[in-house]
């Protein structure tokens, strides 16, 4: 039997008399691809948001790495990593500084970090940017570094907000290289994105209308039971009913 | 005579630190839908930025509905319909306001060119009293269009007007502006989303400020110089790394359910050397095939050509 990191069970989010997530159910399992979708507005931020521990639900259950999003928020933090096209890492601190300030919140031991910096450092080929401003670094480096400082304390789970949005084709290849790599590695990875044809990278995909969950299952079985050749179109089936749109 | 012209328009910032456009060269044909594709830093807000005659390139000429945007800017700004890849609209502004500011400015009104917006501002009319500000994205996306289209421009230029859209509002937009073509108005639009290069009449790849190449969709893709494979198996990142190490393979990158293959010789049982490499590794339920490249696949093509240049 596969482990299962997440479990979610009847997950409700309410807003007054607004569902944001409604009754959402689904597991994922170790070593995952999982692709999160739904138009803008369908309740994925709000349902990300629980998972981390940063939001409490409503009503309805949910354990991510093995830990209650009521009672044990804290400990979700400290076994997930978190990265989105928009925030990920500071500017305005060096590649070497980004690295021990992410590493020593996340509560990496002091000789540790230096390891692991000097690794990644070499993994990544920025050993002559290393005291460089982030700033600098073209859009590409950027997201590829904030993806590894973002899995630099070894969490169980990483959750990926649109992290490829305005990357080159060639960067956004290399990125994926590195997603599958840390899920071979035993890292499990929730991922949301606008591309379509990103999402037939992951391993199961579910997509959100208003909500709900509509769909759920692999990229090829998706396709076969809409009859679709391509996820665009199984999205494009799904959510064009949409009522609710983003703000 | 062409809608837009470019003539080796080269721009840099930062004292010439940051070459932002590097000797671009292209025309858009009258009545013509026009994609500029490649991604953030590519260089194409600064050409946005240099046609809609509110930044002075370094050197080379264009020219936009036949004036040129240095001597006869003021002549562009009335037949150009410019939606900057940020919301530029009023945000404590209502919809109304909005459309009605925009038609004072360019002395007209709403009703006098109601029918070019007329499909467009249907569907947001219901929300005539609602501030900008307030509105989802795929609306505020179809204001900043019918605002751009209220006095009736000659040339609508569209700096990445489906960022951060979602699939279907991105679909309703391109639909809205397959319609302006047929009312004879020249579109030239830029995006990040490769998929969306499909959907214009001819592209002009970008990267780093240099066009990489500008044809039809179509003929993008057939120039595509060798035989692309596909495959997939149970485990694609063992499968690939395998790969990666074959000696008769050229490059292999993941690309969604089947990974890209590219052999360094070309031969007929190309397809049998790989699947039999790849069991003899190993791995389960191998799949080869013979795909068609896309156009992300001829981007990459092209721009690891050019970084090899």
């Amino acid at each position: 039997m596969e482990e299962k990191v997440i479990i979610c069970n009847d997950l409700t989010k309410q807003f007054g008399d607004f569902y944001a997530v409604n009754k959402i159910s689904f597991d994922v399992y170790k070593g995952e691809v999982f692709g999160f979708l739904g138009a803008n507005g369908a309740g994925k931020t709000t349902a990300m948001r629980i998972l981390c521990g940063l939001s409490y639900p409503t009503s309805g259950k949910a354990s991510v790495a093995g830990f209650d999003v009521y009672k044990q928020q804290e400990s979700i933090k400290k076994n997930i990593g978190y990265m989105s096209q928009k925030f990920s890492l500071y500017e305005n601190l060096t590649v070497s500084e980004n690295i021990e300030f992410f590493g020593g919140i996340y509560g990496v031991e002091r000789s540790e970090i230096s390891m692991r910096r000097t690794d990644l450092i070499e993994r990544l080929g920025l050993e002559k940017e290393v005291n460089k401003m982030v700033g600098e670094l073209p859009l590409g480096w950027k997201q590829k570094l904030a993806f590894s400082v973002a899995i630099f304390h070894q969490p169980r789970i990483v959750f990926l907000d649109e992290p490829t949005g305005g990357v080159d084709p060639v960067t956004r290849r290399q990125f994926w290289d590195m997603i599958y790599e840390a899920a071979a590695g035993g890292i499990t990875v929730f991922v949301t994105t606008h591309y379509m044809d990103e999402a037939e990278y992951c391993n199961r995909i579910s997509i959100m209308v208003d909500g709900r969950i509509e769909a759920l299952d692999t990229p090829e079985n998706l396709k076969k039971n809409y009859s679709a050749s391509s996820m665009d179109e199984v999205f494009y089936q799904l959510a064009r009913g949409a009522k609710r749109s983003d703000n | 005579m062409d809608a837009v012209s470019l003539k080796n328009i080269h721009k840099t910032y930062d004292k010439g630190n940051v070459i932002a456009v590097d000797d671009v060269s292209f025309d858009v044909k009258k009545g013509e839908l026009f994609g500029l594709i490649g991604p953030d830093g590519a260089g194409k807000t600064s050409i946005f930025r240099i046609l809609t005659t509110v930044l002075l390139a370094d050197k080379g000429s264009a020219s936009v509905a036949g004036f040129d945007v240095v001597k006869e800017y003021r002549a562009i700004r009335n037949r150009v319909g410019y939606m900057p890849g940020k919301f530029s609209l009023y945000q404590d502004l209502t919809i109304k306001e909005n459309l009605e500011f925009f038609a004072t400015v360019f002395d007209t009104s709403i009703e006098e060119n109601y029918d070019l917006i007329k499909n467009i501002y249907d569907q947001i009319s219901p929300f005539n009293d609602r501030r900008a500000g307030k509105l989802s994205g795929g609306m505020k996306q179809k204001l900043a269009l019918c605002c751009a289209l209220i006095h009736k421009p000659e040339v609508l230029l569209l700096d990445e007007p489906t960022t951060g859209v979602d699939a279907v509002s991105r679909k309703e937009f391109w639909d809205m502006l397959k319609d302006l073509k047929q009312q004879g108005i020249t579109i030239l639009v830029s995006t990040p989303y490769m998929d969306e290069a499909n959907l214009c009449e001819r592209i002009a790849l970008i990267q780093n400020g240099k066009i990489l190449s500008v044809e039809t969709p179509e003929n993008i893709v057939k120039a595509f110089p060798v035989t692309l494979y596909a495959a997939k198996s149970d485990n694609n990142y063992k499968l690939l790394t395998d790969f990666r190490n074959f000696d008769a393979v050229a490059s292999a990158y993941a690309s969604g359910e089947y990974m890209r293959i590219i052999v360094k010789d070309e031969h007929p049982d190309s397809i049998t050397l790989l699947k039999d490499y790849a069991e003899k590794f190993g791995n389960r339920n191998v799949e080869i095939k013979i795909i068609a490249p896309t156009i992300e696949d001829n981007f990459i093509w092209l721009s690891q050509k050019e970084a090899n240049h």
